[in-house]
């Protein structure tokens, strides 16, 4: 009994708090969250990593909304297709949303997830937020 | 004991990590109260999408609830390509060159194809704040007042390119505005760069299918001139090879029955109003991606300098070339609204219950619709009486009731169906009846006072064909009174 109800504490999360850090609209309406670090995660995270993730973050939003040669001639492409390429071919930006998922997949592997955070991807939030999720710390004196 | 569902902290398991029962190798189920006690198949995102959109092929293809005029759009655009490819092509390709019909499938398939993809595709709407958001948003928020009335609206200032923009809250979807996202009520959704709802392609027009939409006008208006230009030259050689023009159009020489020459002289008059109003669309439209600017934003002149202080458009590239390409060849942006994802089980219960709790607040978008109405009044004077006389009676009504009670969409969706369900028999040939648009509009009022969330959604694969006629109490689109056909 005791060894099942040890169990439970430990591996099921306990939600403890959530902090939503939101978009910076001062270079218009391009993709970018603000890099100011809450003071929620101060006991948490280290200021200088938190702000690594959302800058890198921000250059892969803008990476994927660049308007360059490469999106004008993707977008005459379509246009000359009537738009029907977009039914058979992966955009640019679908793609640099895959290394998106990919890079927050790692984040939370290798920093966020031992520190009992979680960073949700953006897109599942519509690009309003990025959710970070706090666990209540239950590994301190937990055997793992 | 047994039921105890251990799970650890999952990276991988978004986007809520709290414990979900995964027995069977299928993605997340959801379910919803009645069938707690049979298996569990998953539902997708788009079965309990809040806002007033349709659903077709399990959420590959979304239309707003209300289609609007979309059949007659396509019906006008196939009936008129049809008679053209059956009565004047033979005679041209005769007469003059067989590329006539090739250019004119070209452009009649571009326009087809455009104009399913604008209607088809998501405008960019904005999925509602989660309720956590929601939350924090409030905290963030001075709540002075009390509940017992609707609090003031709630505005946040933002330095946009050295330009002060205000971010409004939205109530529905309980989210601050990003910039240039506008509430379509008809819609009820927040939709990123909103330009305006369109009634003739039964869609909002956003973001994400503004290209379409332009290409559309465009292309439009190019088969809309040619088959003029054509019709009009197929009448000058029969009118050459008989005793004039009066002659050519009543009687058949040749080989053709009497049928074809009323046919053509019916294109003729089509084209011949349509071609200027799609004309200028067009042209409007072009000098709004010249200048970055979109339908909202030039109603109610945001950019334009009008409060006497120095402002600019701080979206704009400053260079003509720079804006069309960002606005018609820039990378398109993902749909945001996942609508084929399937619903973790939590999260179906949680949607449905702040679905039902919310109620149908103002927002400010309906002043937009009624501004597109205004203006299209102040545009259509100036074209062509044809049909543009029923729309105008509509029209300072709809912007008399928008000034009077610009506070409460379901109080205003009545007043503006009463005020346009009377002038549709009159505009439209073959729309319902009018004694039975105020019934319609009474109940999708009575629907949007409750916000019930899937009211359309029980039988998603049956259209409902009453909105076809009704729904146009939505006269946002500036200078269509006329319909676009050529």
């Amino acid at each position: 009994m005791a060894e099942t109800h040890s169990l439970q504490d430990l591996q099921q999360p306990i939600i403890s708090s959530k902090v939503f850090i939101q978009r910076d609209y001062s270079s218009g309406t391009i993709c970018r969250f603000q890099t100011k670090f809450p003071s929620e995660l101060e006991s948490r995270v280290d200021k200088q990593q938190f702000e690594e993730t959302i800058q890198t973050l921000n250059n892969l939003y803008a990476e994927a909304e660049k308007l360059g040669g490469k999106s004008y001639l993707e977008g005459c492409l379509a246009c000359l297709t009537a738009y029907t390429i977009f039914l058979c071919m992966e955009t640019h930006y679908e793609k640099v949303l895959k290394k998106i998922a990919k890079y927050v997949k790692d984040q939370n592997e290798k920093i966020y997830a031992p520190r009992g955070l979680l960073i949700t991807d953006p897109i599942e939030r519509g690009l309003r937020v990025i959710e970070i999720t706090i666990f209540e710390d239950r590994s301190i004196g937990s055997a793992r | 004991m047994k039921n105890c569902e251990y799970q650890q902290i999952d990276p991988q398991a978004l986007p809520t990590p709290t414990p979900t029962p995964t027995p069977t190798p299928l993605p997340q189920h959801g379910h919803d109260s009645d069938r707690r006690e049979e298996p569990r198949r998953p539902r997708r995102k788009w079965q309990v999408f809040p806002g007033k959109n349709r659903f077709y092929c399990d959420g590959r293809i979304m239309l707003a609830r209300q289609s609007g005029v979309l059949p007659l759009t396509l019906g006008l655009i196939l009936v008129t390509s049809g008679l053209f490819f059956i009565f004047d092509c033979p005679f041209l390709v005769k007469h003059l060159t067989s590329c006539i019909p090739v250019i004119g499938g070209v452009l009649f398939v571009f326009v087809l194809i455009t104009l399913l993809q604008t209607s088809f595709t998501d405008p960019g709407i904005l999925p509602r704040a989660t309720p956590d958001e929601a939350a924090d948003i409030e905290n963030q928020i001075d709540n002075t007042g009390n509940t017992s009335y609707r609090p003031p609206p709630r505005t946040k200032e933002v330095l946009i390119n050295q330009q002060v923009v205000k971010l409004k809250y939205c109530f529905t979807c309980k989210m601050f505005r990003p910039p240039r996202t506008s509430h379509c009520s008809l819609c009820d959704n927040c939709v990123e760069r909103f330009d305006h709802h369109c009634p003739w392609v039964g869609n909002c027009v956003g973001k994400r299918n503004y290209r379409f939409f332009y290409t559309f006008i465009v292309s439009l208006s190019f088969l809309t001139a040619f088959i003029f230009g054509c019709v009009t030259t197929h009448l000058a050689l029969r009118a050459q090879g008989g005793k004039g023009l009066v002659f050519a159009l009543q009687e058949s020489p040749g080989r053709y029955p009497l049928l074809t020459n009323p046919f053509t002289a019916v294109e003729l008059v089509i084209c011949f109003f349509s071609v200027w109003s799609i004309l200028g669309l067009s042209g409007f439209h072009t000098y709004l991606v010249a200048s970055n600017l979109t339908t909202n934003e030039d109603i109610k002149g945001s950019w334009s300098g009008k409060s006497g202080e120095d402002v600019t458009n701080p979206y704009s590239h400053r260079n003509i070339f720079i804006n069309c390409c960002s606005v018609l060849c820039g990378p398109m942006p993902p749909s945001l609204i996942d609508r084929r994802g399937f619903l973790p089980a939590d999260e179906s219960a949680q949607t449905g219950s702040a679905d039902i709790e919310l109620p149908t607040q103002a927002t400010k978008s309906e002043i937009n619709v009624c501004t597109q109405g205004t203006k299209g009044l102040l545009e259509s004077a100036t074209l062509p009486p044809l049909l543009s006389t029923s729309c105008p009676q509509g029209k300072p009504q709809t912007a008399q009731t928008c000034a009077d009670s610009p506070a409460v969409s379901s109080d205003l969706s009545p007043e503006l169906s009463k005020s346009c369900g009377v002038r549709h028999p009159s505009s439209f040939t073959g729309a319902t009846p009018s004694p039975s648009h105020p019934k319609n509009c009474s109940k999708k009022s009575k629907h949007a006072a409750l916000h019930i969330p899937n009211p359309a959604f029980d039988d998603p694969l049956t259209p409902t064909s009453s909105d076809a006629g009704s729904s146009s109490k939505a006269r946002g689109h500036q200078g269509d009174s006329i319909t676009p056909l050529h």
